[in-house]
């Protein structure tokens, strides 16, 4: 894959509900590029029709007006089950809800899109899996159930999940909404270290904090791309880790991200 | 999907819900239990009842004296007896598809010898008796042509006559009374045990029909003629035979007059009988998996309640690129591997709950190895069909609405 084919291409893109008699306009136009490498931040006051986009971007809904290209793959008009082997493919999915299988390891989690992998290749899923919890630091709680691990674990496995696939697109649906703050640098010091090692990333949040660890964001309002912009002083989030530790040496000897759920 | 992974996943959501799954199974294993059961029931009621028929003799056909009428009145079978010993010997020396014949005087009489006295039915029968029932001697010897035409007071006693009167020694040899006149014993049948009808078919004296006539019954009217059909497939024709030749010694041939006989043979005693249990353990067949219609409901419910459970983990298997047909699958193997699951089981307490009852009430079961085909087979089914709606309403999900769904 050449650095100049964009990962994300859509333009003119509409979505309209019909509600009964009435029609509900979602997306009035959306026009928008991500080369590869990039870290976006969509903003957007709910109603704003951010999860519209985000649908349309993951490939779980098909724009009624408008062309997509994931990845230089033209989207439109494809089927139900090529739209299931193009998330498989070429997508990581990580949600607000961590939305783990309950009650599954944190390994069968994280190996599950490999299953559903229709390409024909010979995959060895579960050093594939052990290699992506190792990547997101949880390379000791493999055999763990979601109900064992903190928010900010289970996330992280989400997130494992997400990087399996080694997919094109990472796509994170509010992922600190459920967490505290000290959870939310953590995980978001894991996306930029995943965006610094190339990894293109798309993030939906209304948390201007959260935002400012991307590199450029993207605001929508009523249907329309309203502004988009680089970040300038962009944050480091490992940095503000170090002085959030720093402000909290009392409580190191019992670290915030153990024992929350196991209470 | 992989097959195996399948399979993995299925047991795991099997497994999560434990009490859910058994109950559930449950359904399917008292279907399938009841259906083993009542098989095996049904079964067993049918062999024994075939055994106790092939007990009567070998391709035996029997020849009843018919009935009358009286003023227009039909009298019972009996009432105008025309058998003689000469229709035996027409039929034993003119028919071709015969094997033996045996005319049956049959009364009862007191016997007395050895320890005691005893009453008992008396059959005066030709040489080839034996040969028709399927019979033997198991001590001593039957009587000869020879005794048969000189009318010889010569007897062979039946094994339940042979354990009242000589229950410490040997009969053979021994003399009796019957009906005041004197016997020799000259063997001991083997024992044959009940009939079809719960009749000890051993307690019976055996002797030549014309000792029987003139000594005993003083009747020339025979109870019945017994015949053997030497092919098993000649039995039919055998019997046309039996019935022509009747006719010609009745001198019924030439104007159109009714038959004064009846011939029956084995098969149709057979037919009728195993009729009646065979359309009774098909009710009961029917009634059984009624019970298992009733299991396939039940993990229809327990599948949509599932569905609904999952479906935000429908919605995230579909993100991660579940297709509608890997959703389809899953939830079809489920309920497919717990109906089997639960017809293995319900096969294996059929099979107990059978060998219980053939054990607390002495009946006869034998369950059909096609069973074991069957009952899988048939709960597989029942897991296909109850378990599609649910599967189909799974993969129809819309994964942004699963996703969603609290």
């Amino acid at each position: 894959m050449s650095n100049t084919q964009p990962v994300i291409d859509i333009s003119g893109v509409k979505k309209v509900y019909a509600m009964g008699a009435n029609k509900v306009y979602a997306l009035r136009g959306v026009d928008l590029t991500v080369a590869p490498g990039e870290m976006i931040a969509v903003m957007g006051s709910s109603g704003s029709g951010k999860s519209t986009l985000m649908n349309i971007l993951g490939c779980l809904d098909v724009p009624t007006e408008g062309t997509y290209s994931l990845d230089g793959i033209k989207v439109n008009g494809m089927s139900k089950n090529q739209l299931a082997d193009l998330r498989n493919q070429k997508l990581g999915f990580v949600f607000q809800g961590f939305n783990l299988l309950a009650r599954t390891s944190a390994i069968d989690n994280v190996e599950l899109p490999l299953l559903y992998d229709r390409s024909g290749r010979k995959l060895d899923t579960k050093a594939m899996a052990v290699e992506a919890l190792t990547r997101v630091g949880l390379g000791d709680r493999m055999d763990h159930q979601p109900s064992e691990l903190s928010g900010g674990q289970q996330q992280r496995v989400a997130i494992a999940r997400a990087l399996v696939t080694q997919p094109r697109l990472l796509l994170a649906d509010e992922p600190t909404g459920n967490l505290d703050s000290r959870m939310t640098v953590e995980v978001m010091a894991l996306f930029q270290e995943l965006n610094d090692q190339g990894i293109t990333i798309v993030l939906v949040t209304h948390e201007p904090d959260v935002a400012q660890y991307a590199k450029r964001i993207v605001e929508v309002r009523d249907g329309h791309i309203r502004r988009d912009h680089p970040v300038l002083n962009r944050k480091r989030a490992e940095e503000d880790l170090k002085a959030l530790i720093a402000a909290h040496v009392g409580e190191e000897e019992m670290p915030a991200t153990e024992g929350a759920e196991a209470a | 999907m992989k097959q195996t992974t399948l399979l993995k996943v299925a047991s795991q959501n099997i497994v999560k819900n434990k009490m859910r799954t058994l109950l559930t199974m449950l359904g399917i294993v008292i279907g399938v239990g009841a259906v083993i059961v009542m098989v095996a029931v049904g079964n067993g009621a049918q062999t024994m009842i075939q055994k106790q028929i092939s007990s009567l003799g070998t391709n035996l056909i029997i020849v009843m004296p018919g009935s009358g009428q009286i003023g227009g009145a039909s009298q019972g079978a009996g009432t105008f007896n025309k058998l003689t010993v000469d229709d035996a010997d027409k039929l034993k020396r003119d028919a071709t598809l015969l094997s033996g014949v045996s005319p049956v005087v049959s009364t009862r009489a007191q016997v007395i010898g050895g320890k005691g006295n005893w009453r008992t039915m008396i059959n005066g029968v030709s040489t080839d008796y034996l040969t028709i029932r399927d019979w033997s001697v198991s001590t001593g010897a039957l009587f000869t042509d020879a005794d048969v035409k000189s009318g010889r007071k010569v007897a062979v006693i039946g094994a339940t006559v042979a354990a009242n009167l000589f229950p410490d020694e040997d009969p053979v040899g021994a003399q009796i009374q019957i009906g005041h006149v004197p016997f020799q014993v000259i063997g001991v049948l083997a024992a044959k045990g009940q009939n079809a009808g719960g009749q000890d078919q051993d307690d019976v004296i055996i002797m030549p029909s014309t000792t029987a006539q003139n000594r005993l019954s003083g009747n020339i009217r025979l109870g019945q003629i017994l015949a053997s059909a030497t092919d098993a497939n000649d039995i039919n024709a055998a019997q046309e035979e039996i019935k022509g030749l009747m006719r010609e010694s009745h001198k019924l041939s030439v104007d159109g007059a009714e038959d004064d006989f009846t011939v029956r043979n084995q098969t149709e005693i057979a037919a009728a009988a195993t009729s009646t249990t065979k359309v009774m353990s098909g009710l009961l067949a029917a009634i059984a998996s009624i019970s298992l219609l009733v299991g396939g409901i039940g993990i229809m419910n327990i599948m949509l309640v599932s569905v609904t459970e999952r479906t935000r983990e429908i919605g995230i298997r579909m993100a991660i690129g579940a297709r509608g047909s890997d959703v389809l699958t899953q939830f079809l193997v489920e309920s497919v591997a717990m109906s089997v699951l639960g017809g293995v089981i319900g096969l294996l307490v059929g099979y107990a709950g059978a060998a219980l009852l053939g054990h607390l009430t002495g009946w006869t079961t034998a369950t059909p190895v096609s069973a074991v085909a069957i009952a899988v087979g048939f709960s597989a089914a029942v897991g296909v069909f109850f378990g599609y709606y649910p599967a189909r309403k799974a993969a129809a999900l819309n994964p942004i609405q699963a996703l969603r769904y609290e």
